[in-house]
């Protein structure tokens, strides 16, 4: 079956959450691509998008809409030529409406897995919890047709385990969209050793057609992605044990979210990543990578001491910053949670200017990650940056430093250990996964 | 004095910032003024400048397409709104597309000319950013053929037709003459907008300007043969102006120093229906360029300063050739050799022009109008150029649709 003929039925399990939702307006657009071609309008398509909360689905019908309508819009070049033989749609609004609409009637809107029978795709983006993954599918393999491929969107858990325990017999692939999919272009690609050829082909196919760049990593937990942002959180978790003493440890938090940020030119600090992410995530993906490697360093107890204290970031439902490490008014840092008094303590001008004095500046050449991203020149630059800061003396260069020389060991393992092919897919991952502007196997140190 | 039967002046121009994308205080998703604010704000700006505004006798406002931007007809009925001088007088809007305008020049001059006013408050606006540019294209086709050309038309439909203009100039007279020509139309405007505070690109700090006006294009998501960089930006904005004749000057209180004459027009409007004759040449610029001239009794060597219409780059290099500063396929070379530089051999679009300043379509040609004006009179502040005595002419020229509907109008500093 090609994967035209795939795309006739495919389902999302867990369509309402962030990465589900994304997932689900990308193979949405390309059903209501295939629909309009001439020789495929006797055919049906459908997209199921299953989860289980009733209330997150009416949500997911807006963003479905919101999405829909923007992707045309930014389409209506090609849609136009799409609809060239619409007499009845001549201006852009005209087209934009056709398409959302033709796109929408291919949704279907369910809590019930069982719609997922006919399915020929299926992908799961749901929490990253393998026994509820493993159920799941153990209950889709039962009603779901038995040549039916599977796509998970897990960053962790690996693929081999997962098709073993399900009895998936080698129809299932990691499909790794980074957060947000509609725009992030990176998919980790992740085969077990059992994955059949047919699958393997079918989602580089996808990946081409939904533009996306395509890293292949083996099936070892954690992958590229997770496999260098655990270790890199916790070298800034182990640096802030180590500063507590001289900056105490809301300092200690602000100085490493700074180094990594400002010194190392990243486009947030390693603490509003993390963040971002979820400390809860955070600590679940540490804990699948922990038990899946066997490796005891895979633990943090800030990490679970915030958890404890339901300290948690993530986002609201509108895409804004929930408060974690850090305290957010307007999506920007304004405060550092005391894990001791379990309260946040303001970041006051006069007390971020004490700190900066102690680590002082960044070089002179330094330009924000913004003022770099679309200069043509970046590479150059952060060359001549990273030579002026490693002449520097202060604790600041000092500290960046250490934790580029971190990085470039913990990629340089990933490849070492055959979960990267190449330094190259190392640094892909990095600088598209996690818009870095260089990867963290570089030639700066 | 031969065209006209007597003396015209224009006075007390004013136009507002051009407000879009490239302003810092531009933010699409917030509230911004409506179209009666730019009215009032332009119309004030100019009416301030006369001690008696009660002797303005008319009102005319050129605009293209409000009526789908704003959802607003009828707006010859704002001029009450801005000054009480105009209740119960004669006023309406002019339409003649991005060329709105610059008929509502021609509409102030004629009427002066019939001796049916001695003051007419000229306002030109347009508002456009109330709407994503992919569904203000659809507005602005209708300055094409709509039910002729639309359907099978590309979705940035004007885009299009003058992306189509630069393949065939390409083709003709070589991409490697004719895009670097472009990309320094854009870095000209962009160095002039930097020394307008008004312009759109005033905030612009590229500090690689031609680098930035070669960026390949991208046919999938826009034209084939122009980038961004090629285009004017969507813009707000407003501009007015006062046309009188030598006792309406008197009465309005307005020094002759103050004004500039205005010699002559030409109006000149090609079929809707019909293709450009020739894609490489603006034939409808060329045929108003030519009786305007003929008309000042000057040519183009005695113009110390020129504004033209350059909706998109390739549109500068055309308008510069149609108004006779180069030859046939010569304007790229003569803009990129730097001629129309503000140092230049013919300063031309010295506050931006429209990639710079911005265009607001329906402001555009009163706009240029101010700005011929300001520098006859040394009042261009930060962006004034120096006059040779023997340079004392200026000349705009303003085009609705792709070259079908056009007005030049020459104006002399007044000794």
């Amino acid at each position: 079956m090609n994967l035209d003929e795939r795309l006739f039925n495919v389902t999302v399990i867990g369509a309402a959450g962030k990465m589900g939702s994304g997932i689900g307006v990308l193979i949405a657009q390309e059903m209501a691509k295939l629909k309009l071609k001439p020789e495929n309008k006797d055919n049906v398509y459908r997209l199921n998008l299953i989860d289980v909360n009733e209330q997150a689905l009416d949500g997911l019908r807006a963003y479905m809409s919101a999405q829909l309508l923007k992707a045309a819009e930014k389409s209506v070049v090609m849609l136009r030529d799409m609809y060239r033989e619409r007499q009845d749609l001549v201006e852009n609004a005209d087209i934009i409406d056709a398409f959302v609409g033709d796109a929408s009637r291919v949704l279907n809107f369910s809590t019930d897995t069982d719609v997922a029978r006919n399915s020929h795709l299926i992908f799961e983006a749901i929490s990253e919890n393998e026994k509820i993954k493993i159920k799941v599918y153990k209950k889709l393999n039962k009603i779901c047709r038995s040549d039916a491929f599977y796509l998970t969107n897990t960053s962790s858990i690996p693929i081999g385990y997962l098709d073993e325990m399900a009895g998936l017999g080698g129809r299932l692939i990691g499909y790794h969209f980074y957060n947000p999919p509609v725009v992030q272009r990176l998919v980790e690609v992740i085969a077990a050793q059992n994955t059949t050829r047919e699958l393997r082909s079918t989602a580089q196919e996808l990946g081409k057609r939904l533009h996306k760049k395509l890293v292949p990593a083996k099936d070892i937990s954690g992958f590229i992605g997770n496999g260098h942002f655990m270790r890199d959180g916790l070298h800034a978790i182990a640096e802030v044990v180590r500063l507590k003493g001289k900056f105490k440890y809301t300092g200690a938090v602000y100085v490493m979210n700074r180094i990594s940020q400002d010194f190392l030119v990243r486009p947030m600090g390693i603490f509003q990543l993390i963040d971002y992410v979820g400390i809860d995530v955070f600590q679940c993906i540490l804990k699948v990578m922990r038990t899946h490697l066997r490796d005891d360093s895979l633990k943090d107890r800030l990490i679970d001491r915030m958890v404890k204290d339901k300290v948690l970031g993530g986002q609201y439902p509108d895409g804004s910053q929930k408060d974690g490490f850090l305290k957010y008014e307007k999506n920007r840092p304004a405060g550092i949670y005391d894990i001791r008094k379990k309260e946040y303590v303001p970041i006051t001008d006069e007390w971020k200017k004490k700190i900066d004095k102690k680590i002082g500046p960044t070089p002179e050449r330094f330009v924000p990650w913004r003022g770099l991203l679309m200069d043509a020149k970046k590479e150059e630059k952060l060359g001549l940056y990273f030579d002026e800061l490693k002449k520097m003396d202060t604790l600041g260069a000092e500290l960046a430093v250490n934790y580029l020389k971190k990085t470039r060991e913990i990629g340089q393992s990933l490849v070492r250990q055959g979960v990267a092919g190449s330094d190259d897919d190392v640094n892909a991952v990095l600088t598209n996964g996690f818009f870095w502007l260089y990867g963290p196997i570089n030639e700066y140190i | 004095m031969s065209f006209f039967r007597k003396r015209v002046y224009a006075c007390a121009g004013f136009y507002t910032v051009s407000l879009g994308t490239g302003r810092k205080e531009f933010h699409p998703k917030k509230p911004r003024p409506g179209i009666e604010h730019y009215i009032k704000e332009a119309g004030l700006g100019a009416i301030e400048q006369v001690k008696n505004p009660e002797h303005i006798d008319e009102g005319i406002i050129g605009n293209f397409i409000a009526s789908r931007f704003c959802r607003q007809g009828n707006l010859g009925g704002f001029f009450p709104m801005v000054h009480p001088a105009f209740q119960y007088k004669p006023c309406m809007r002019v339409e003649g597309a991005c060329d709105s305008g610059g008929l509502a020049l021609v509409a102030s001059v004629k009427t002066i000319l019939a001796d049916l006013a001695d003051a007419v408050l000229c306002i030109g606006v347009e508002v456009q950013n109330t709407v994503k540019a992919v569904y203000g294209a659809d507005y602005l086709a209708a300055a094409g053929w709509f039910s002729g050309e639309r359907k099978n038309g590309h979705a940035y439909f004007f885009p299009d037709q003058f992306a189509q203009r630069a393949g065939a100039c390409f083709e003709k007279f070589g991409y490697d003459r004719v895009r670097p020509g472009m990309a320094q139309w854009y870095a000209n405007a962009i160095e002039n907008a930097r020394k307008n505070p008004k312009a759109q690109e005033y905030h612009n700090t590229t500090s690689d300007l031609y680098g930035t006006g070669m960026t390949q294009p991208s046919p999938k998501a826009f034209c084939e043969h122009i980038n961004v960089f090629d285009c004017s930006k969507v813009s707000d904005g407003a501009a007015a102006l006062i046309f009188a004749s030598e006792e309406g000057l008197e009465k309005l209180g307005v020094d002759r120093k103050d004004a500039v004459e205005v010699i002559s027009y030409a109006q000149v409007q090609d079929n809707l229906t019909t293709p450009p004759p020739d894609l490489t040449k603006l034939t409808t610029c060329e045929i108003a360029a030519k009786r305007a001239y003929e008309r000042a009794g000057i040519g183009p060597e005695d113009l110390g300063v020129l504004e033209v219409h350059d909706c998109f780059t390739v549109a500068g290099l055309l308008a510069i050739e149609a108004a006779g500063f180069a030859g046939y396929g010569e304007g790229a070379a003569f803009v990129k050799d730097g001629h129309t530089k503000r140092d230049g051999s013919i300063p031309t679009n010295t506050s931006g022009g429209l990639i710079g300043y911005g265009h607001p379509t329906g402001a555009t040609g009163v706009r240029q109008a101010v700005d011929v004006v300001h520098q006859l009179s040394g009042m261009a502040s930060d962006y004034q150029i120096a006059f040779g005595s023997d340079r004392v002419y200026g000349m705009l020229s303003s085009m609705g649709g792709n070259d079908k509907t056009v007005v030049d109008m020459v104006f002399r500093k007044i000794d």
